[in-house]
């Protein structure tokens, strides 16, 4: 499904473009969101290059090993890495049609995303500690509890399109309908809350405790350290931009860059940053006057959530058929 | 028996320091037992029992009308003594600790498992080289208590924790999210204060005792004073008392709102910290200014304080008292609007009003699970009485519950300081201490911020110490929270472990 002619070298270029931005822009998107959240809670911030610190500083340090590890245990983290740094290419950002697109399906991407869960709290569980266990069943229980209000965020948006392909439900929203549907933006309300759940982030998981019996996603990490810590966290980082991205092509794909003349491609370059600069700081401020929630108050945040995704795509066949 | 019994009504002989207090001294087990007893259905809580030598064992009880310290004497060649475990449920763990330390088999109690011993004692260090019934064993050998059942697993956590905090051992029994069982193991901080005390002058040992939990400094090092000055039966003059009076009322403010704080940044409200963090850190700056050390470590001495109140300094505390009133009222309403805080706070860790008696449970978890007791408000102590400072009650026992008591107490105590303040006589001068011919025993007891802090001094002629133990309350609120937490989330622990905020060093010694 070929919607723009594309010269495949060129696409291929912009591709791996997409795929250096996100490795090497997700540790300063956190960066941003940590400096936010420090100035909104009277702190001083440690900076925009303090996860690169952090990241540099992890992957010059050894890696000591717990005892009974599998290999499981050191496969992990470089393939969660790895399937976050793929996962960039199936995301249209920086031009609609990537040459993956023929696979770039929003429903392959959340396989994927599963399947980086699942890796990972497996890895948790491999050495049988009663943290990792815990982080591990956690991480589970959250994702379980999102899968389906992500789904049916997926198909309230895709019934534009009639695809769930990334490229023609941008392709889409590009045909003259109004920018703001009340069904997308219902949607979109859901997949805030989804985005918050996936990505261990207030009021599902606080990312900054350092009390181990109350964390899900960091239990997962807390026998990990040196270089295989590193690549844990900074695939969550990217997995954080790469939802980022998702919810600005679902939601707010005004700007991207239909053609591959290099003005439209720099005019959709700033058009991203700026909402991931506004989008950053709307996380810090959800993170800095939220509570986190009880562990079993989860099911009635992910139930709002597949709620709303159920009404937005109710609303479609009310309101814009 | 009978008729022999302790009454409340006229048994008190001392009221050195406006707390009435008596020591009854026993021989025999039986009437030693027979007195705890009695007292207990009289509403006894039993605050600290310890041995200040293998053939004397102690336990203060504490009622309504005052302090009682039961004092039981074991033949030299005694290898055991009764426990009082039956009769109040906290005794076993300061008799395990007596165990550990002289050797001596506590008579009655079931729990004989080491406490503060981890299995690096040869011989118990205070035995005397008496025969004991210790036996070594491997550190790692620690029966806990097992849960058994269909998928109940155990999660040990500690003795070092992820924060940098104190060391302490949780061992908890859960079925998926919900805990069975807690059990806490301490003792990783055993330092020997007793020992320490022993042969000291007066001032070392109000050094020492002012860093027996740091948190706790003035009231510690008062409960220490006041122990002091009743042995050398001397009384301090009213400014004195005035200075005092500040100084342990800034204490409880400041750990209250550091304890506030970590409340909300437990729950994941980050902001709080930021919010609460810095008016303490402002007192702290202002002690240190003001009274030479951020934590009053060292501010209480026997027979005065170590500092001194000048009117521009009455002016600034009057300052710093009013500004806290009005901050502590704002983040006071956005803790009780945030109804993301409030839905962890309540019905999270609830302590019962029927086990907070049981346990006998006083202070700020007591009084959040309608136990009313406040030596502050209970007794007619100069000055505090003169301000008639109002009783922080709630009956609830959640973790809600015990931070409206700490607002309740911020609020009672920065009135209290600021008619403290206002009233303030002038300073006045230290008491000389007067040297005794004969070794005299002397009891202090104080309303610290987590509750009663006890002192207790054996002072020998040339005014050194021969024996001193300072009860800091903390044993007892271990036991509370090991109440309050089965039925909740596993996750819910670090929350409520820090609304009843024990100190690890000040339950070792």
């Amino acid at each position: 499904m070929a919607l723009i002619p594309t010269f495949p070298s060129f696409g291929w270029t912009i591709s791996l473009l997409q795929m250096l931005f996100v490795i090497f822009l997700a540790p300063l998107l956190y960066g941003w969101i940590g400096v936010v959240r420090a100035i909104l809670q009277n702190r001083r911030p440690a900076g925009l290059l303090q996860p690169w610190r952090n990241i540099l500083r992890l992957l010059r340090k050894e890696t000591i090993l717990p005892e009974g590890h599998s290999y499981l245990f050191l496969f992990v983290p470089p393939l969660f890495f790895f399937i976050m740094a793929g996962a960039s290419l199936l995301i249209p950002f920086l031009m609609v049609s990537p040459p993956l697109a023929p696979v770039a399906d929003a429903v392959t991407l959340v396989g994927l995303f599963s399947l980086a869960r699942f890796a990972m709290a497996a890895a948790a569980m491999d050495l049988g500690t009663p943290f990792g266990d815990m982080g591990g069943r956690r991480e589970m229980m959250v994702a379980f509890l999102t899968e389906p209000a992500t789904l049916m965020i997926l198909f309230t948006v895709s019934l534009w399109s009639g695809s769930t392909a990334i490229p023609s439900i941008l392709h889409s929203f590009s045909l003259g309908h109004s920018p703001f549907h009340p069904s997308l933006l219902i949607a979109a309300m859901a997949f805030i809350l989804v985005f918050l759940g996936e990505n261990a982030r207030l009021p599902i998981d606080n990312p900054s405790t350092h009390l181990e019996l109350t964390m899900i996603h960091e239990a997962m990490l807390l026998e990990y350290s040196g270089p295989l810590l590193a690549l844990m966290e900074w695939g969550s980082m990217q997995k954080l931009l790469l939802y980022l991205l998702l919810g600005i092509d679902f939601f707010a794909p005004l700007g991207i860059s239909r053609g591959l003349s290099p003005l439209s491609l720099l005019v959709g370059l700033v058009a991203l940053l700026g909402k991931l600069f506004v989008l950053g700081a709307g996380i810090a401020l959800i993170e800095s006057i939220f509570a986190k929630l009880r562990i079993f108050r989860i099911p009635e945040f992910t139930a709002l959530a597949y709620l709303l995704s159920t009404l937005g795509f109710l609303l479609h066949f009310v309101l814009e058929v | 028996m009978e008729g022999n019994n302790f009454s409340p009504e006229t048994g008190f002989d001392s009221f050195h320091g406006a707390i009435p207090h008596a020591t009854l001294s026993f021989d025999s087990p039986e009437r030693y037992r027979g007195e705890a007893h009695f007292l207990a259905h009289s509403g006894a809580r039993l605050l600290a029992l310890w041995a200040d030598s293998p053939s004397s064992i102690r336990a203060s009880l504490i009622l309504r009308e005052g302090v009682v310290l039961l004092s039981l004497s074991l033949p030299k060649d005694s290898l055991s003594f009764p426990s009082l475990s039956s009769i109040f449920p906290t005794a076993g763990r300061f008799e395990r600790t007596i165990a550990d330390l002289f050797g001596l088999l506590p008579e009655g109690l079931t729990d004989l498992r080491p406490w503060s011993d981890h299995g690096l004692w040869l011989v118990p260090p205070l035995a005397e080289g008496r025969p004991s019934l210790h036996q070594p064993f491997a550190p790692e050998d620690y029966p806990f208590v097992r849960v058994r059942g269909e998928g109940v697993h155990e999660i040990p956590v500690g003795p070092v924790h992820a924060g940098i905090i104190e060391p302490g051992h949780f061992r908890f029994s859960v079925v998926g999210e919900k805990v069975l069982r807690l059990e806490t193991r301490m003792g990783y901080v055993h330092k020997g204060i007793d020992s320490l005390f022993r042969g000291r002058t007066l001032f070392e040992g109000a050094r020492l005792a002012s860093r027996i939990s740091g948190d706790s400094a003035v009231a510690t090092s008062l409960a220490f004073s006041k122990a002091v000055e009743e042995a050398l039966n001397i009384e301090v003059s009213e400014g004195i008392r005035f200075v005092r009076a500040l100084l342990l009322e800034r204490e409880r403010i400041a750990n209250h709102i550091g304890d506030l704080g970590a409340l909300g940044n437990d729950a994941g409200l980050g902001v709080a910290l930021s919010l609460f963090g810095p008016l303490r850190e402002r007192m702290h700056r202002h002690n240190l200014t003001h009274f030479g050390h951020r934590l009053l470590f060292d501010t209480i001495v026997p027979g005065g304080v170590s500092t001194f109140l000048s009117p521009q300094m009455v002016d600034a505390l009057l300052q710093e008292t009013d500004d806290l009133l009005s901050e502590v009222s704002l983040l006071e309403r956005i803790y009780s609007d945030h109804g993301g805080l409030q839905d962890r706070f309540q019905n999270t860790g609830i302590l019962s009003p029927e086990i907070a008696i049981r346990l006998g449970i006083g202070g700020v978890a007591g009084r959040a699970s309608g136990q009313g007791w406040d030596l502050r408000i209970d007794h007619r102590e100069d000055p505090v009485h003169r301000f008639s400072p109002a009783l922080a009650l709630d009956h609830v026992g959640d973790v809600a519950a015990r931070v409206r008591i700490r607002f309740f107490e911020i609020f009672e105590s920065l009135h209290l300081v600021h008619a403290l303040l206002t009233n303030f006589p002038g300073p006045d001068i230290c008491s000389t201490l007067p040297d005794i011919p004969l070794s005299r025993e002397g009891l202090g007891i104080v309303e610290g911020f987590r509750g009663e802090v006890l002192g207790w001094v054996r002072i020998r002629p040339g005014k050194t110490i021969e024996s001193a133990h300072i009860a800091e309350g903390s044993p007892l609120l271990w036991h509370a929270l090991e109440a309050s937490v089965p039925g909740n989330l596993v996750a819910d622990f670090p929350l409520i472990n820090k609304s009843f905020n024990p100190s690890y060093s000040g339950s070792d010694l």
